[in-house]
């Protein structure tokens, strides 16, 4: 099954102006597939109101080898928070 | 005849069909099926259940959905014959879909101006349910049709096996024509167009022939119906008969 139909990613965006989050993975023979599966599988209860897939294998992951060095440099940068600035009110959420 | 029998008649239609589908559930080949199917289902019951609501008040003799859908005989079910036809493999279960989401599309749209309300809401939310019901199993067909030797020859024989009981979903039965003379439901021989519009469409892509049937079977709306159904209904009652009442 593996080869006839492989695995995509499915991102999913909750409402209107919010970003597409990745909810999980299924199997499909194709793209439009992807998407009636995706649909069937993760909208079940009202998440959704717009959907992505993505073929798994054309997602490029950094390697957890590299965790080290690619992560924990910026641990010492607290001053890159924003948590030294007093945010006005009127501003509301940021 | 009266107006709610004609209600009686779509309903079996969509519990016939949803328990159909539902048996599926735990058997599909993938988990994507596993739970789509369930969906399409629920879908079809959800609708049942409102119709029997409806035609339970209008009949106006106390009858609740569980005592319509529970307590008749396979006698006293009026849904079409396509719908009680039993799964066999994923070419027959979804040619049946096809066949029968391609009618209640067009048929939902047109009762949208139904003098009914509870008809005019049904068909507000199953008009939705039955476009994706049209483009989930047409996508199947397609992919099946024109797949490998063996899913080509699947779906031929689901073609064969089916397409008899295609010409049944637009005739209509003396409470049918009662129902759309009272502007409660519509035209049923009104859909063909768009019906053969959609399957024009799919064969066309999937590389099926359109078949030739010389004779359409009917029987369902006066109670004739396959052996199949008695066992469904004797698979979907026992609980109910078991246990009067029973609820979750």
């Amino acid at each position: 099954m593996v080869q006839t139909t492989p695995l995509w990613e499915v991102f999913i965006r909750p409402r209107n102006g919010l970003s597409h989050k990745h909810v999980g993975s299924i199997h499909a023979a194709d793209e439009v597939l992807a998407l009636q599966a995706a649909r069937d599988v993760y909208t079940r209860r009202g998440e959704g109101n717009s959907i992505w897939v993505v073929r798994s294998a054309d997602i490029h992951a950094s390697d957890p080898d590299q965790a080290a060095e690619n992560f924990e440099p910026t641990a010492d940068k607290i001053y890159r928070h924003p948590t030294f600035y007093e945010i006005p009110e009127e501003v509301g959420h940021m | 005849m009266a107006v709610w029998e004609a209600l009686i008649e779509l309903a079996d239609d969509h519990l016939v069909l949803g328990h159909r589908v539902s048996e599926w559930c735990g058997h599909a080949p993938m988990l994507e099926e596993d739970l789509a199917m369930p969906n399409m289902a629920l879908d079809m019951i959800g609708t049942s259940r409102t119709l029997y609501c409806r035609a339970g008040e209008l009949e106006g003799k106390g009858r609740d959905e569980d005592a319509i859908a529970y307590l008749r005989n396979e006698r006293e079910y009026r849904n079409c014959l396509l719908v009680e036809r039993p799964n066999e493999d994923f070419a027959h279960t979804m040619l049946r879909q096809l066949y029968f989401a391609a009618f209640m599309k067009p048929f939902w749209d047109a009762a949208l101006v139904s003098s009914d309300e509870v008809v005019r809401g049904v068909a507000g939310k199953a008009g939705k349910e039955m476009a994706y019901h049209i483009r989930h199993a047409g996508e199947w067909v397609i992919r099946l049709g024109d797949g490998t030797e063996e899913s080509a020859r699947r779906m031929r024989e689901a073609v064969d096996a089916l397409s008899i009981y295609v010409d049944e979903l637009f005739d209509s039965s003396d409470a049918a024509q009662d129902a759309e003379a009272a502007g409660v439901l519509p035209k049923r021989s009104e859909m063909r167009a768009a019906f053969d519009k959609v399957i024009e469409d799919v064969f066309a892509e999937a590389l099926l022939e359109l078949p030739e049937v010389p004779f359409g079977q009917r029987g369902g709306r006066s109670g004739q119906h396959g052996e199949g159904l008695g066992h469904m209904l004797a698979e979907m009652q026992s609980l109910h008969r078991a246990h009067p009442g029973a609820t979750w």
